[in-house]
Order: C-alpha cells, then sequence, then structure tokens
C-alpha cells in the first residue's frame, strides 16, 4: 500500500486476475503487473474478488451473475482503471454488466462506470497508455489465436500483434482462421465435449500446419483448451498466454509442461 | 414436421461421424464466408446498409400492424386476396382450400420456409394433391424425404453421388436411364423433369423474401428461374409470408437486398429478383388468374415488445449458419427442426417451445460470429442467452448443471473461503499433474479429459503468491 | 378467417402497447408511403451517366450474361441475327409484341422468322425491350404487360433484351422513379434480372441454366 502513496501521479489499476489465472496460471498475472509497472501504473489487486460471473450469466442464473457483478464493483469502482489479462472476463465486465442491472438504475450507473474504466491488458497497455514496444526477448516462431470475446467484443486484433511485433527475435506466422472459436465457450466444453472437441481439433490443425513453435492467445480459458488437445495429439508445441512473451517472463515451463 | 430438437445432442454425436455429411460441411465452409467477405470489399457503404436496414426493419416492427393493413389493401385493391392465418394448421387449411377451389391436383413449388414451417407438403399429399418442388436443392431432397438442412442451400448436406443416385432411382419414367454423376448433366436432368411439372401445374406456390406496403407486392429473391415459372404458368400463384415480411416501400427493399443477396450467396445481387402485384391483368397475355397471400403469425405477434423482438429483423440470408463451427461441425439436421444454426436457436425455441427447443441455444459458445455476420444486426448470442434464463427461471436446466453451477456460486460469493477452496484445488491438480505437467484423466471431468489433456496449475494460486509478496514488501 | 386477422392484429398491438396508429403519427407514415425516402445509395450508383453505362456492362458481364453494344436502334436486327448465327442458333424468335421493337427494321435481317407473342414451352429464343437497366449491379429491368409477357424471360433457353442506354440508370432506387413515372402503377411483374439462370445446390458449384434461360444476351443501344 505505501508504494500507492508514495506515487499520487501514477494511474492506480486494479488488477482482475481471473479465476482461471489465479489457480492455473499465476505467473500471467505476476507478466500483468510487471507489464502494467513498467508502463508506469501503480498495481494493486484487491483480495475480494473471485470471478466475473460469466458462468452464471452464460448459463442464465441471472441472480447469482447478478451478485458476483455487485461484488466485483464494490471491490473494484475506486481504482482509475480496472485491467483483466482476458478478453472473455473483461469482456463480461466492460459489456455485460451494464445490461445485467437492466432496472436497477442505481446498480446500472455503478456498472456503467465500471465498465467505462475496464480494459483487457494488451487493449489498455496499447489503447489507452500508448505502449508501443515492450523490452522482451522470444526467440521461436509463434502463431496468435484471436480469442472470440477480445476479438468481437473488444475489438482486439491489431494491438497483440503490433506489440508482439516488438518482441526481438520472435517470428510470428499467422495460421488459418485465427478469428475462428478454438471451442472452450466455458461450460460450453463439458456441456457439449463432442462438439467441443470438434472445434478444438479443427483449431490444433490450423496451429500446426502453420508450423510455429509457440502458440499464443490472451485468454487462459483457450488456451487450457488448444494446450490440452495439441499436448493429447502429442504436438510439440509450447503454449503461452502472450502477457507472459510480453513480459519477458518464459523461463518457467509452457502451459501444460512438466517442470 | 416432427421435432427433434430435444435429442440434439445425440443428433450431433450421429453427424460428427457421417463421413459423407462431414464431406459436404467441408463446401461450405469453403464457399459461403469467403464469398461474404468479398462481396463486401467492393461496397464500402456495406455497413452503412446494415445500419439503415436495421433501423429500417425496427420501424416496421414498430408500426407492424399499420403496414400489414395497408398491404393487405393494396393487394385486395390489385385484384389479390390476403388470408391471415394465426398458426400452421390455419395456414395448410387456406391453401388446402384455394387448391380444392380450383380442383388442383399438381401444384409446384418455389422455395419456402413458411411452406417447411407448416409442414405443407405432407399435409398436401394426405389430400391428394402432389406438391413438386422445383428448387434444385428442395426437389433433391424431396426425392429423398428429406427436409433442407440450410435455408437457403437445402442439400447442402448431400454430395454428388447421393444426388445421382436420388435421381437414378426416380427419373427412369422420364426417360434418363442412364446414372447420371456430372453436376451439369444432373441440372440439365432436373430442368427437363421439372419443365414438364411447370407446365401441367394447377396451383404454384412461392415463398416471399418481402412484402411491400407501399404496392402490395411481394418479392422473391432466387436464381434458377424456378420461382418465377411456379408462379407465371399455373393458373394461380399463393405467395406464403409470415408477417414479419413487411417492407414499407421499393426504396426500403432495395436497401435490404443490397444486404441480403451479398450476406447470403456473396452475390452483388441474385439473378432473378421479381416483385409480383396482384393476378395478370386483364390486357396481360400470361400470368396466373388468381393472386392469395397467405400471412402467417404462428407465434411472431407474441416476440413484439419482448426480448425476443429483435429476432423479427432477420430477413433470413443464413450468414449466421455459413459462418457458426457448430452449425460447420454438424450441419443443419442436428438442430431437429426447420431453421438450423444460430437464428434457429433463437427462433425455434419461440416456435415450437423452450421445453423441446432448450438445448438449443445453450449449443454454443457465444463466439460472436453469427452477430458479427448478421447483415440486420441481431443480437443473436444476446437473446441465446436470453432463452437460457428462461430455461433456469422454470428449472428447465439439468439438475447437474443447477448443482455445479450453484456450488460454484455459493463459494464465488464467499471471497475468504473460495481462496481457501482455490488454493486446495490448485494444490490437488498439481499433485495429480506434477509428473507430466498435465492430467490426462480426471474423475467428474471426463467430458474435458476424454478429449485432450487438462494442464496442471503451478501450484499455489496467484492470490497466494501475492499475498506472500505484499508479506514480504511491508 | 377475419377472427385470425384480428386477433393477430391486437396481439401486435397489444406487445406494442398502443391501439390502431392514429393520429400525427399515422400521417408521418402516410407520408412516408406517399414520398418514400432513399436510404444509403452505393457511391458508384451515383456516377454521371456515361459511367454508369460502363458500369452496367461490365457488371451484367460479371454476371455472365453476354452484352452487343450497338449504336442505332436499326442496328438491332442484323445483330440479333449475327448473335444466334455465331451461337449456332436457329434464326427462329418469339418475340414481345412490343410497338418499339416492332418499329425496328427486321426486313435487314431477312433470315429470321419471328413470331410475336407470350413463349411456350419449346421455344428456343426470345427477344424482349427492358424497361431499364440499373448500373449497381448490371440488372435489366422488364415489367410484365400486353407488350411484354412474362413468360419471354423464362422458358427459351436463350433471352435476348434490348436495353437503350439512355435507360440505364446508377441504383435500383432510380429504376423505381422511372416506373412512378411512368404513372400506371406496378405491373403485374417487375423482373429484375441479372445474368442467365444458375444454381449452386449440387455441391456448391455454380452450373448456368437451371430452370430459366442458359444465355442472357443483351443488345444495348446506343451504348
Amino acid at each position: 500500500m505505501s508504494a500507492t502513496l508514495s506515487c499520487p501521479h501514477k494511474p492506480r489499476v486494479g488488477l482482475f486476475v481471473t479465476c482461471l489465472v489465479d489457480v492455473f496460471r499465476p505467473t500471467v498475472g505476476f507478466a500483468a503487473v510487471k507489464l502494467l509497472e513498467d508502463a508506469g501504473c501503480t498495481v494493486e489487486v484487491p483480495a475480494a474478488q473471485t470471478c466475473c460471473g460469466q458462468p452464471a450469466y452464460n448459463s442464465g442464473d441471472r441472480a447469482d451473475a447478478r451478485d458476483l457483478a455487485r461484488q466485483v464493483i464494490a471491490a473494484f469502482e475506486d481504482f482509475d482503471y480496472v485491467v483483466v489479462p482476458s478478453g472473455s472476463c473483461g469482456g463480461t465486465i466492460k459489456r455485460h454488466y451494464p445490461h445485467l442491472f437492466d432496472g436497477d438504475p442505481a446498480w446500472q450507473t455503478r456498472a456503467e462506470r465500471l465498465s467505462a474504466k475496464t480494459f483487457e491488458l494488451v487493449s489498455f497497455l496499447t489503447d489507452v497508455l500508448g505502449v508501443e514496444r515492450v523490452i522482451a526477448r522470444y526467440p521461436d516462431t509463434v502463431t496468435y489465436h484471436d480469442s472470440c470475446s477480445g476479438l468481437r467484443e473488444l475489438g482486439i486484433k491489431s494491438q497483440p500483434r503490433r506489440l508482439l511485433a516488438t518482441v526481438a527475435d520472435l517470428d510470428l506466422r499467422e495460421m488459418a482462421e485465427s478469428e475462428v472459436c478454438c471451442g472452450f465457450g466455458g461450460t460450453f466444453c463439458v456441456k457439449y465435449p463432442e462438439l467441443s472437441n470438434r472445434m478444438v481439433s479443427e483449431k490444433a490443425a490450423h496451429i500446426q500446419t502453420s508450423e510455429a513453435g509457440t502458440l499464443l492467445a490472451g485468454d487462459l480459458g483457450c488456451l487450457l483448451n488448444m494446450a490440452g488437445k495439441l499436448q493429447r495429439e502429442g504436438a510439440a508445441i509450447k503454449v503461452r498466454h502472450i502477457a507472459e512473451v510480453l513480459a519477458g517472463m518464459t523461463d518457467i515451463p509452457a502451459i501444460g509442461e512438466p517442470d | 414436421m416432427q421435432v427433434t430438437s430435444q435429442t440434439f445432442k445425440s443428433n450431433a454425436s450421429v453427424a460428427l461421424r457421417d463421413a459423407a455429411l462431414q464431406r459436404a460441411l467441408k463446401n461450405l465452409k469453403a464457399g459461403f464466408p469467403g464469398k461474404r467477405a468479398a462481396a463486401i470489399a467492393k461496397l464500402p457503404e456495406f455497413d452503412q446498409l446494415r445500419d439503415a436496414g436495421r433501423d429500417l426493419k425496427n420501424h416496421v416492427l414498430e408500426h407492424l400492424d399499420f403496414y400489414l393493413e395497408r398491404f393487405e389493401a393494396k393487394v385486395i385493391e390489385q385484384g389479390g386476396q390476403v388470408h391471415w392465418a394465426r398458426d400452421a394448421a390455419e395456414a395448410r387449411q387456406i391453401v388446402l382450400d384455394i387448391c380444392r377451389s380450383v380442383a388442383a391436383r399438381r401444384v409446384t413449388k418455389g422455395k419456402s420456409m413458411i411452406s417447411e414451417e407448416i409442414g405443407l407438403n405432407e399435409f398436401l399429399e394426405a389430400h391428394g394433391i402432389q406438391p413438386v418442388e422445383t428448387d434444385l436443392g428442395e426437389y433433391i431432397i424431396q426425392l429423398r424425404h428429406e427436409h433442407p438442412s440450410h435455408i437457403i442451400a437445402p442439400a447442402i448436406h448431400l454430395n454428388r453421388d447421393q444426388v445421382a443416385d436420388a435421381f437414378h432411382a426416380h427419373h427412369g419414367p422420364y426417360g434418363f436411364t442412364e446414372r447420371n454423376e456430372n453436376p451439369r448433366a444432373l441440372m440439365n436432368e432436373a430442368r427437363q423433369v421439372l419443365r414438364q411439372q411447370f407446365l401441367s401445374a394447377d396451383v404454384g406456390i412461392t415463398g416471399a423474401n418481402f412484402c411491400i406496403a407501399e404496392t402490395g407486392t411481394t418479392v422473391i429473391v432466387t436464381n434458377e428461374g424456378n420461382g418465377d415459372l411456379t408462379q407465371i404458368l399455373p393458373r394461380v400463384h399463393i405467395a406464403l409470408a409470415s408477417i414479419e415480411k413487411m417492407v414499407p416501400t421499393l426504396e426500403d427493399v432495395s436497401t435490404l437486398t443490397r444486404l441480403l443477396t451479398r450476406s447470403a450467396t456473396g452475390q452483388e445481387i441474385t439473378v432473378y429478383t421479381t416483385f409480383s402485384s396482384g393476378p395478370r391483368r386483364v390486357e396481360d397475355l400470361d400470368g396466373p388468374e388468381q393472386f392469395h397471400v397467405v400471412l402467417l403469425d404462428n407465434g411472431r405477434s407474441g416476440m413484439l415488445g419482448g426480448e425476443f423482438q429483435d429476432m423479427l429483423r432477420c430477413i433470413r440470408c443464413s450468414a449466421c449458419m455459413n459462418h457458426c463451427p457448430v452449425y460447420g461441425a454438424i450441419g443443419g439436421h442436428a438442430y431437429g427442426w426447420v431453421y438450423p444454426g444460430p437464428m434457429g436457436s433463437v427462433l425455434t425455441p419461440q416456435l415450437v417451445g423452450i421445453d423441446a427447443a432448450g438445448q438449443l441455444p445453450n449449443a454454443s459458445t457465444f463466439c460472436g460470429r453469427c452477430e458479427e455476420v448478421c447483415p440486420m444486426r441481431i443480437p443473436l448470442p444476446k437473446m441465446m442467452r436470453h432463452w437460457r434464463e428462461r430455461e433456469f427461471e422454470r428449472h428447465l436446466s439439468p439438475a447437474a448443471v443447477r448443482f455445479g453451477l450453484g456450488a460454484w456460486a455459493f463459494f464465488a460469493k464467499r471471497p475468504r473461503l473460495y481462496r481457501i477452496v482455490a488454493g486446495v484445488g490448485a494444490w490437488l491438480l498439481r499433485r495429480l499433474g506434477s509428473r507430466k505437467g498435465r492430467i490426462e484423466r480426471l474423475p467428474l471431468a471426463g467430458g474435458w479429459t476424454a478429449w485432450r489433456d487438462l494442464p496442471a496449475p503451478q501450484g499455489r494460486t496467484f492470490q497466494q503468491q501475492w499475498a506472500a509478496r505484499q508479506g514480504a514488501r511491508s | 378467417m377475419s377472427d385470425a386477422r384480428e386477433q393477430i392484429l391486437n396481439t401486435l398491438r397489444r406487445g406494442l402497447q398502443r391501439g390502431p396508429v392514429a393520429g400525427e403519427r399515422r400521417a408521418e407514415l402516410e407520408a412516408r408511403l406517399a414520398h418514400p425516402p432513399r436510404n444509403v445509395i452505393p457511391a458508384r450508383a451515383l456516377r454521371p451517366h456515361f459511367e454508369q453505362v460502363d458500369l452496367f456492362v461490365q457488371m451484367a458481364r460479371n454476371a455472365a450474361a453476354t452484352v452487343d453494344p450497338v449504336t442505332h436502334p436499326a442496328d438491332v436486327p442484323v445483330a440479333v441475327s449475327a448473335f444466334l448465327d455465331c451461337e449456332g442458333l436457329p434464326a427462329e424468335l418469339v418475340m414481345a409484341p412490343d410497338p418499339e421493337l416492332a418499329a425496328l427494321p427486321w426486313s435487314e435481317a431477312p433470315t429470321l422468322h419471328i413470331e410475336r407473342r407470350a413463349a411456350v414451352d419449346g421455344d428456343q429464343t426470345s427477344v424482349s425491350l427492358a424497361f431499364a437497366g440499373i448500373a449497381e449491379t448490371g440488372t435489366l429491368v422488364l415489367l410484365s404487360g400486353p407488350y411484354s409477357p412474362t413468360t419471354l424471360n423464362f422458358l427459351p433457353d436463350t433471352h435476348i433484351v434490348v436495353l437503350r442506354a439512355d435507360r440505364i440508370v446508377g441504383a435500383y432506387e432510380d429504376a423505381w422513379d422511372l416506373l412512378r413515372a411512368r404513372g400506371l402503377g406496378m405491373p403485374r411483374t417487375v423482373n429484375f434480372i441479372t445474368g442467365p439462370s444458375r444454381s449452386a445446390d449440387i455441391e456448391q458449384t455454380v452450373q448456368m441454366g437451371a430452370h430459366g434461360p442458359l444465355r442472357l444476351h443483351v443488345v444495348l443501344v446506343g451504348g
């Protein structure tokens, strides 16, 4: 907390870690912190965060989704910005929270205010802070999957590619149909496993055809799905969240790889 | 048509294993999206047109009663007749009564999804009238006793071998005794066989892409010319339209056709766009003596003013299904009723009930590609979510889903408890996957691990590590 | 049936939370129908007329129509005759009984056998006069009427359409203006025709000549 007080001019960012990053890939959270701090922000991580509520919202459980949204709003509304290393959780807060409170003007106003200052990590770095380059090196060919919510709800397409272009020794090779869903879809992948499998199989084929050594994306859900499929198929492709590469935190094993 | 949406999951499973279907679906994915993109690239105003189209349809829906009444008045003024049908049964009966009034024995048909919706062919057959589908794709599936698997490419699930078999089995009596596999020759066969049907039909039934209130006109947008032969040769032309097809003026239709064809087949315009107003005029040398329009409601009027009103903007272009990864994996029949793909997942529960069609709005990743390409900017994922909400409110969602969701929400709403549980969970999964960095089999997560590994967590949760780091700092 | 009508209209009004449209609102809707506003018109349909003629030709050809520009109306019969020769088609025509077509010097193509009537099955080639051409998409506009039977547009294998270049307009909306200016209301049928008949229903591969004409040939006069 003392760091905050010493630099009152710095943007105060609340990091919404996301439940998947919290449990499966803390490195992504630390990479986000590093990128934000490098860009001149003060980063705090409210302890009162769990999940954005998307699973409930997308399952038709509006009451629980609203409860969780209130929890997020209360925990984050005092920050200058809320940054999320996920297009889908970021999209939920930014695009869907206001609609959750139709008919509840007081909470809707708070949701709209939070929405206005909530950003996905890469979009925040580029579109808000104007970051044009990162100091990182990644000597591999990579291919980038455009996760659906980030792409279509938040317009994230060129931003990650612009930053990746500044990573030393990194060679970007686009896969075919990078904008087509990987089949994760939150609860979809367990409710319709066969369909999900078909979609991720096609995605895995496109990734392998690209002949890239590393797959990157901005959403851990999609990454777990694609990594799990590639590994089941025995493909020797490393899978990482884009924040790890941009932050230069790539000395730890890739997703789903042993220590 | 029998609804089989209840068994969507097993329908999908069968479809995924159908090698012929999977081959055919490759044509869809290789064709439609690229053609659409190319057509749009040639029209810089496309997105502006989408806004105009959306606003226009919203205007129509806000005044649908006015435009319906005006359309009716203009049709009557030109000597045509308008029939209102509350539901499928009324619509079928109206058509049958018209056919009987002219002692019709054979009816030719242009492509009409409303005809599928009301199950017209089966009904006419049961009453001794022979319906002949004349759109090539519709004709093929009629020979095979199937229903369309796509709203503009009804036989997209078939390959040329299957078409060749169907023609070989049925065209012998017309002098085609050799089995042809060449698409060009197959089409020629159909042309010759169906030409005789056109000439001997008593009634021609078409759909209507639009109904113009200004002029009392029905519009069909086609490529083959079968719709035109259907409506100009017989004595009677019946156009089947649902009530939301109303468009105020010729100018407004022009806006919508610019959107429709590019979104559908990627054509700048189809070969034929035909505007029909009333029966033949006294001095005309050809054309039908009677012109009837059947206006079908079938649950649509109840969508106005509610959360599904936007769906009534749909102009049936099929872009949503052409770009849907779920449709692309399983084709249209798995959806179990007339309208497949994202637009079907929204419309079918409205038309046949959420009890029967509840799976459809659930079978989506909400990837949003449908909304992205919809020319009318219909928020399809949002409306699928509305259906899920209705299901949830009515306790129609599966018990296991409700239980899992309830348990998860219980912890998620208690951050302190959640942090402990998350810590234990991460530790446990880490232990299970420590050797390989991933888990190959996990009880209760068979849906995941049957098909893919589960990457193991790194160890301690972010929150645990962050708390430790903050403690160390202070 | 009027029960159905009333019930549907009532349900609509219940959903819209109002009664029948009345008063000022109604007057606005009436005005919109009486003077239809234009929506978005593509820029390519707003170019000067001579460019529209070029655009029409290009778009029609892109839709697999053939276009033969001739200078004078008097050139049409010979052009039609030459087209039939080139395509190896019999010199037999069924022609729309239109006075403007009839006024052309058909005697200059003496080999042509011409019948003026609606089409019947077995007719090989028809000739009609277009009401207008729309440059935006290379689209022909044909109106049904005593001079222009609709069957000519669909039954024969080959459809020849005579189009005057001064009847080419930019956008669909311009064609509607021409139609309204004619002052006779809507004909029974307005056909927009863009290229020959086709289908892609077998394996999504386009084949020409589904049920309508296999060939669409435009004789463009004064282009």
